[in-house]
């Protein structure tokens, strides 16, 4: 068993050192502005957004949809926040440089994105979280879009540019920086999880009345998953703007909830694994290998029917479909990634061709009869 | 003499136009073991759900150690349907209700009569659930793991008390796939470790063949001793019942029959009329 754990931390090191050395190759070749390095940084960046709801939806089983709504305070709190002073006459012109007139430095503003959202979140939950299943999501999508269509409120223009972008806020030079703050963020979850406090949330999920009957405050403990299931959504969408240079209201819209809820289920709901591998699949998916479905090819002289403009998606609405409804577990359903499970298939396969090459049969379960 | 563990006075439960619970006044004393009995649809479900705190009474009040800890009387439109009696008594009382974890946290713990487990978490991890309620260390403190001290203590009690119960070799196993008997079981030791001084348990035979029942009854008993419990109990086995309680309470259409030691109740005339039936032969 000792020894196991030992073969594990190694493996998991390995598996770390070898993803730094690719990105840092890629970050100084002609790499750099490929699909690839486009897909591993949002797919870095969808990663924490859907840990963050996997938290909320399934570890303490509520099903929230205020996602969107979350990732927006914390998209425009950090963009505000770290614009240059001089070039603030340029992005709010029409407010003449908008009210906030300073500029704070990145981590600091990153970490106030998820404390705004945050703090957003205790407001709403306080009435919200007392409604069951339905009621919270419909509650909760409906706090996003009236978000939405406040911060493009013309009144609110000096603060929130209205319904003009926001840009020109501090970005970051290394395709590395949202792989450590995603990173970062998805331990301290990790953690959470398997602390007392993230027993007591699976305790929620499981059945609320027997929680309750061993001492565990609902009220209190959904509060807290609710919280930091947003402060950790404002830090994605603060990231996510930084990814694609502005942040603009109209952008998080319930469709961008819906796409990570998606990502939560094909990974698996309740997995932290499942959520990270499902978010570089599906974002690799939406962004590269399914393009080619939207460009009209020949080959030869045979033009290839269907293809063309939004076939893309046609497509991914299928795959989606045949995933709910045959893998209704996703990649991973409950269970988390484990070296010991990859070293037993290997385990398996190794035998396997062992005995193939011997010529002894293998029997299910590896026994072999001579 | 010392308060009673628990103690309800004139508790009345209504829905709508139905008083399931009909001003039922009991007691459980230091170390006793008290059972609830009564045909099917007497409320005796309904009176455990109000002394948990999942239903709040709609008249009286319940107390612990001598502690009110639930407290209500009709007022405004509910007192023009009110149909038990005594609406008055309360009115100076000031409305007290506490939530079901509130209660737990007051030392008094349950198991539910449909077994309502942690189902796909393992057995540890179920009575380590429990211990929850009595960490001091704070959310931050719990996430980053500065708590090791408390956290290793809670491992370490969840442990022994499996090893009292005899699950311990099945630590590991998802709660869903124990036998009945076993989730029964489950159910009690992870009520024990919130570490209550009264301990309720909603029919623990329900669905138990005669061997299994009578293990359960020296397995009650056991607990009694080395928890320093007071037991409330409701069950449907008479063997059972009349074998460990030191006293009953016969509960008909929501309302107190009868009360005493197991030999005055199987005697009682009403008792027998309503409930036991003219076989008793015990």
């Amino acid at each position: 068993m000792k020894n196991n754990k030992k073969r594990n931390l190694l493996c998991s090191l390995l598996l770390a050192a070898a993803l730094v050395a690719l990105l840092l190759y890629i970050d100084n070749s002609p790499l750099k502005s490929s699909m690839l390095s486009t897909v591993l940084q949002k797919g870095a960046i969808y990663a924490l957004l859907v840990v963050s709801m996997n938290l909320l939806n399934g570890f303490t089983g509520l099903f929230s949809l205020g996602q969107a709504g979350f990732m927006l305070l914390g998209a425009y709190t950090y963009a505000i926040l770290t614009i240059p002073v001089a070039q603030r006459i340029n992005v709010y012109q029409y407010f003449d440089g908008g009210i906030v007139q300073f500029q704070m430095p990145q981590i600091p503003a990153l970490i106030l994105a998820g404390l705004v959202a945050a703090v957003f979140a205790a407001l709403i939950g306080a009435p919200v979280l007392r409604l069951k299943s339905d009621y919270l999501a419909i509650a909760t999508l409906g706090f996003a879009e009236i978000l939405r269509a406040v911060i493009q409120w013309e009144k609110l223009g000096p603060l929130t540019n209205a319904s003009n972008i926001l840009r020109k806020f501090t970005g970051y030079n290394s395709i590395l920086f949202p792989f450590i703050v995603s990173g970062i963020c998805i331990a301290i979850i990790v953690l959470l999880i398997n602390s007392t406090y993230g027993r007591a949330f699976k305790a929620i999920r499981e059945d609320e009345i027997a929680a309750e009957a061993m001492g565990i405050n609902l009220m209190k403990h959904k509060m807290l998953s609710f919280c930091t299931s947003s402060f950790f959504a404002g830090i994605g969408g603060a990231l996510l703007a930084m990814f694609q240079f502005n942040a603009h209201a109209k952008n998080f819209t319930t469709a961008m909830t819906y796409e990570i809820l998606l990502i939560v289920v094909i990974g698996g709901i309740g997995s932290i694994t499942g959520s990270i591998l499902g978010s570089f699949l599906y974002v690799a998916c939406s962004e590269w290998w399914l393009r080619f479905l939207d460009n009209p090819t020949v080959i030869g002289t045979f033009k290839v029917p269907l293809l063309g403009h939004g076939f893309r998606m046609v497509v991914f609405s299928v795959v989606i479909m045949v995933i709910v409804l045959f893998y209704r577990q996703g990649l991973m359903g409950t269970r988390e990634f484990s070296w010991d499970a990859v070293f037993a298939f290997f385990g398996k396969l190794g035998r396997f061709f062992r005995n193939l090459f011997t010529g002894k049969k293998a029997v299910k379960g590896g026994v072999v009869h001579e | 003499m010392s308060e009673p563990v628990l103690k309800l006075e004139n508790v009345t439960m209504q829905f709508g136009g139905v008083v399931a619970v009909d001003d039922l006044s009991m007691e459980v004393r230091q170390g006793e073991i008290v059972a609830l009995i009564g045909p099917n649809g007497a409320g005796k479900t309904t009176a455990f759900n109000v002394v948990t705190g999942v239903y709040a009474p709609t008249n009286g009040c319940l107390y612990l150690d001598g502690k009110p800890y639930l407290c209500e009387h009709p007022a405004g439109k509910a007192k023009k349907t009110y149909l038990g009696s005594d609406a008055d008594k309360f009115v100076r009382h000031p409305t007290l209700r506490k939530t079901p974890d509130q209660i737990t946290n007051m030392g008094l713990a349950r198991t539910f009569q449909n077994i309502r487990l942690f189902g796909k978490l393992t057995v540890f991890e179920n009575v380590l659930i429990a211990k929850h309620m009595h960490a001091r260390g704070g959310f931050l403190a719990a996430t980053f793991h500065l708590n090791g001290r408390e956290e290793a203590r809670m491992r370490r009690e969840a442990m022994e008390l499996l090893e009292i119960v005899g699950l311990a070799e099945l630590k590991d196993e998802t709660a869903a796939n124990l036998p009945y008997g076993q989730q029964r079981r489950l159910e009690i030791a992870r009520a024990l470790a919130t570490d209550p001084r009264l301990l309720i348990l909603d029919e623990p035979a329900a669905g138990m063949n005669p061997q299994e029942t009578v293990e359960l009854t020296e397995f009650i008993r056991e607990i009694r001793e080395q928890f320093d419990l007071s037991i409330l109990l409701i069950e449907h086995h008479m063997n059972l019942v009349m074998d460990i309680s030191d006293r009953i309470y016969v509960l008909e259409f929501g309302k107190l029959i009868a009360e005493g030691i197991p030999v005055e109740v199987q005697a009682d005339e009403r008792v027998i009329e309503a409930y036991l039936g003219v076989d008793l032969d015990a």
